[in-house]
């Protein structure tokens, strides 16, 4: 047996939990996928929405009762409130040299608080009544 | 090699910088579109009087400005997922440029809507 390699048998490769980095990298590009679709959904929005109207009454007219509307929007909601913190997390480790576990804490709150504004900020729009 | 300037005056570099200080930016702004969103829930003329406040020619230069960083937002990061997700082709090279025109096409869009 004179071909490189053969009669050795791959070395066993430890079973470890994978690392917070890469779940957070996993959630990062998922959501980044997830916000691709939605953005572009949003930026049609805007763009129909400028050209039809932009009082508060013709919003909400289009809006209020709009359930595909609501789980649209719903579901970008979350998708942000996972991205933009990891990102600023990034951020705050590369350019600011912020890396104590205190930043983890911060991103959290900040993931909640974008989650908890979003969803009022949705249901303002699409459920509440006048 | 010294990581200075001629290390960062690249165009992938620039497109890195860009797609972070969007980000940036459309992560403080984010807080005052939600609250300004929410304030549906205190009625229609409540958020009739706040539309009216973004008719101002220095508000829309901002609109415009946050729609062309969410627009290269979009794009900057669909390029990047294309370089780390799809197999390397030649064409992946042009994609800094296709990003940079979409992006602007979509700002341009907006802007004339308004």
């Amino acid at each position: 047996m004179n071909s490189v390699g053969q009669g050795y048998a791959a070395a066993p490769v430890p079973r470890r939990a994978a690392k917070p980095e890469v779940w957070l990298w996993i959630a990062q590009r998922a959501s980044a996928a997830l916000l691709a679709v939605c953005v572009l959904v949003h930026l049609f929005t805007i763009i129909y929405a400028v050209r039809h109207g932009l009082t508060g009454e013709a919003i909400l007219g289009r809006t209020r009762g709009n359930t595909a509307g609501l789980t649209f929007y719903i579901v970008y909601v979350l998708a942000i409130a996972v991205h933009a913190p990891i990102g600023l997390r990034s951020l705050c480790q590369e350019w600011l040299g912020w890396r104590s576990a205190s930043l983890n804490w911060f991103v959290a709150a900040l993931a909640l608080a974008l989650f908890v504004f979003g969803l009022r900020a949705a249901w303002a729009v699409f459920v509440a009544p006048v | 090699m010294k990581n200075d300037y001629r290390a960062r005056n690249h165009p992938a570099w620039w497109a890195f910088l860009l797609h972070r200080l969007s980000g940036l930016a459309l992560s403080l702004f984010l807080p005052f579109h939600f609250l300004a969103l929410g304030q549906a829930l205190q009625g229609e003329a409540r958020l009739d009087s706040l539309l009216r406040w973004t008719e101002q020619p220095l508000v829309k230069f901002a609109e415009v400005t946050l729609l062309l960083l969410l627009a290269a937002h979009l794009t900057g990061g669909l390029r990047l997922l294309a370089l780390e997700f799809l197999p390397w082709r030649d064409w992946q090279k042009s994609l800094l440029a296709w990003a940079a025109g979409a992006a602007l096409a979509v700002g341009l869009a907006f802007a004339l809507a308004l």
